[in-house]
């Protein structure tokens, strides 16, 4: 127990996280390159053509896997946030730093191709949704992480106030989330769900999973790649850094 | 304890007293805000009966991020702020001093000004005190959240708009129940459960944010 | 199924596509914004790594 305890703690060392990210980094590339090709063809050659929404029906299989993401990476991103907070830990944040971008991203992903979904299905690029709300404003919380911390300059002080604020994020969302969903129901608004209507058939089902896995891969190996230019330039005055073959090159 | 919290709110009350015009310029800007909509969106009554809470209660979301910015500010720059740091009572109790002094001279004054705004738009008396009463259960909600924003951005340059960025996402839930509390009651679905919403909210930001705010001051002042 | 019939996804192609397409730019520009990046620092910390060495 207490050996394996140690071992968590060493890859928390910026000196073995980053060689570890690197091997890791390959390996999920190919992982999400596989995924997201049998996903696509999936979702072009095999998914049936919708009986009621035709071909547009197809937008769901980005949809809905970037929008699962933009919520799991912000809890992700609590995670690590609150990690470092216990532990003490400098990867964790810059964990929490690696992966903001990209969640950001598929947030505005899912609103991107939630309005291209919206137009032929409800004539309108944007509906005041419940969902697509709290999406947006999800948006808003990933934008408000990254601008704290492109403000701070001190390292430890952006970590620190960046896992504060993803915290009391992650502690905000299920209260915007259903705030919205009242104010949505109250006011008699669209409430539109993409998957209602058409019988979820169990090929879209595994379509949609096969996607979010790639998704998924896809995230893990960008934010590693993105965590090692970090590590790098937090940690440029030490030996191992200056002993790296590539700094050396 | 309770006699440091006392003793905070009445220096910052004092404190606050002594520069009134800081005062004056976040109810001024309540004010010109609420008044700039009939302008742009034309004076017809019943548009504007419809659009009225909505109208304040953004007004008045703007006008507590404006005044946040200063909640901190002047005692972290004479530090004062380091010596709360080492008092023996528990910082987050001296944040709540600080919030609620923040709130008597910014948030109060916006509830009680609202009633007039609310005839500009010619909202029944009824309606007006549900204003108020939503209001008062949301100002300092509004207060305690931004709280936190104010202590993450401590000493940052542009901190002012940083701060509505970071603050104004969380604050939405307390917008949607305030507005909608005075909705309900114009449209007669009665405003009781909004109300209630805003309460819980006000005591769940009680008795986190003091806490998440006091917190992110010990990083900001290290 | 011919390649323009593809393309149109009866009547919905600019919706599908437009959907998968800016999802396929974006998460093809990411990589390659990370690469250029890690690129960047790379170049930046051998430079210092290097003129410390100088300097001792």
């Amino acid at each position: 127990m207490n050996s394996r305890l140690i071992n968590w703690f060493k890859f928390s060392s910026p000196a073995t996280y980053y060689p570890l990210a690197g091997r890791l980094v390959p390996l999920f590339s190919v992982i999400a390159l596989v995924l997201i090709g049998v996903g696509l063809y999936m979702s072009f050659f095999i998914a049936p053509t919708d009986y009621k929404q035709g071909e547009g029906y197809r937008i769901i299989f980005v949809h809905v896997p970037a929008a699962w993401m933009s919520m799991f990476i912000y809890v992700v991103m609590a995670v690590w946030s609150g990690l470092g907070l216990v532990f003490n830990t400098r990867l964790s944040a810059m964990m929490a730093k690696a992966l903001a971008p990209t969640g950001a991203m598929f947030a505005f992903l899912a609103l991107w191709t939630g309005a291209f979904w919206g137009k032929p299905m409800w004539g309108a690029w944007w509906v005041w949704d419940a969902r697509l709300t709290s999406e947006l404003i999800l948006l808003f919380l990933y934008i408000g992480f990254i601008a704290l911390q492109g403000a701070i300059d001190d390292p430890r002080r952006a970590d620190r106030a960046g896992a504060i604020l993803a915290l009391v994020g992650v502690v905000n969302i299920p209260i915007i989330y259903f705030s919205v969903k009242w104010w949505n129901t109250l006011h008699q608004g669209a409430s539109v769900s993409i998957t209602k209507g058409s019988s979820m058939g169990q090929v879209m089902l595994w379509t949609m999973l096969i996607m979010t896995l790639g998704f998924w891969a896809y995230s893990i190996a960008v934010s590693l790649a993105r965590v090692r230019s970090i590590i790098l330039e937090r940690e440029r005055d030490t030996t191992w850094v200056s002993e790296l073959p590539e700094v050396r090159g | 304890m309770f006699e440091a919290f006392l003793i905070i709110v009445r220096r910052d009350i004092t404190l606050a007293m002594r520069r009134r015009s800081d005062l004056f310029t976040t109810l001024f800007f309540f004010v010109i805000v609420v008044s700039l909509f009939p302008l742009g969106i034309g004076p017809e009554m019943n548009t504007l009966r419809l659009i009225a809470p909505g109208v304040v209660w953004v007004a008045a979301l703007l006008a507590s991020m404006l005044a946040l910015e200063r909640l901190f500010a002047a005692d972290f720059e004479d530090g004062t702020l380091e010596q709360m740091l080492l008092v023996p009572q528990p910082l987050s109790l001296l944040v709540l001093g600080k919030v609620t002094a923040h709130w008597l001279v910014t948030g109060l004054p916006l509830a009680i000004v609202a009633p007039l705004l609310g005839l500009q738009y010619d909202l029944s008396p009824e309606a007006l005190g549900v204003l108020v009463v939503s209001l008062l259960l949301g100002t300092p909600a509004l207060s305690l959240i931004g709280a936190i924003g104010a202590a993450l951005t401590l000493g940052l340059r542009g901190g002012g708009v940083l701060v509505s960025l970071l603050v104004l996402p969380l604050c939405i839930p307390v917008l949607i129940f305030g507005a909608g509390a005075v909705e309900a009651n114009v449209s007669g679905l009665g405003e009781q459960g909004h109300l209630s919403m805003l309460g819980a909210l006000l005591v769940l930001s009680l008795l986190f944010s003091p806490l998440a705010a006091s917190a992110a001051l010990r990083i900001s002042a290290e | 199924m011919s390649l323009s019939e593809f393309l149109y996804m009866g009547g919905y192609g600019l919706y599908v596509w437009g959907s998968f397409g800016v999802t396929a730019l974006f998460m093809i520009m990411e990589p390659i914004l990370v690469h250029r990046r890690r690129r960047a620092v790379l170049q930046r910390v051998s430079r210092i790594v290097r003129m410390k060495e100088v300097e001792r």
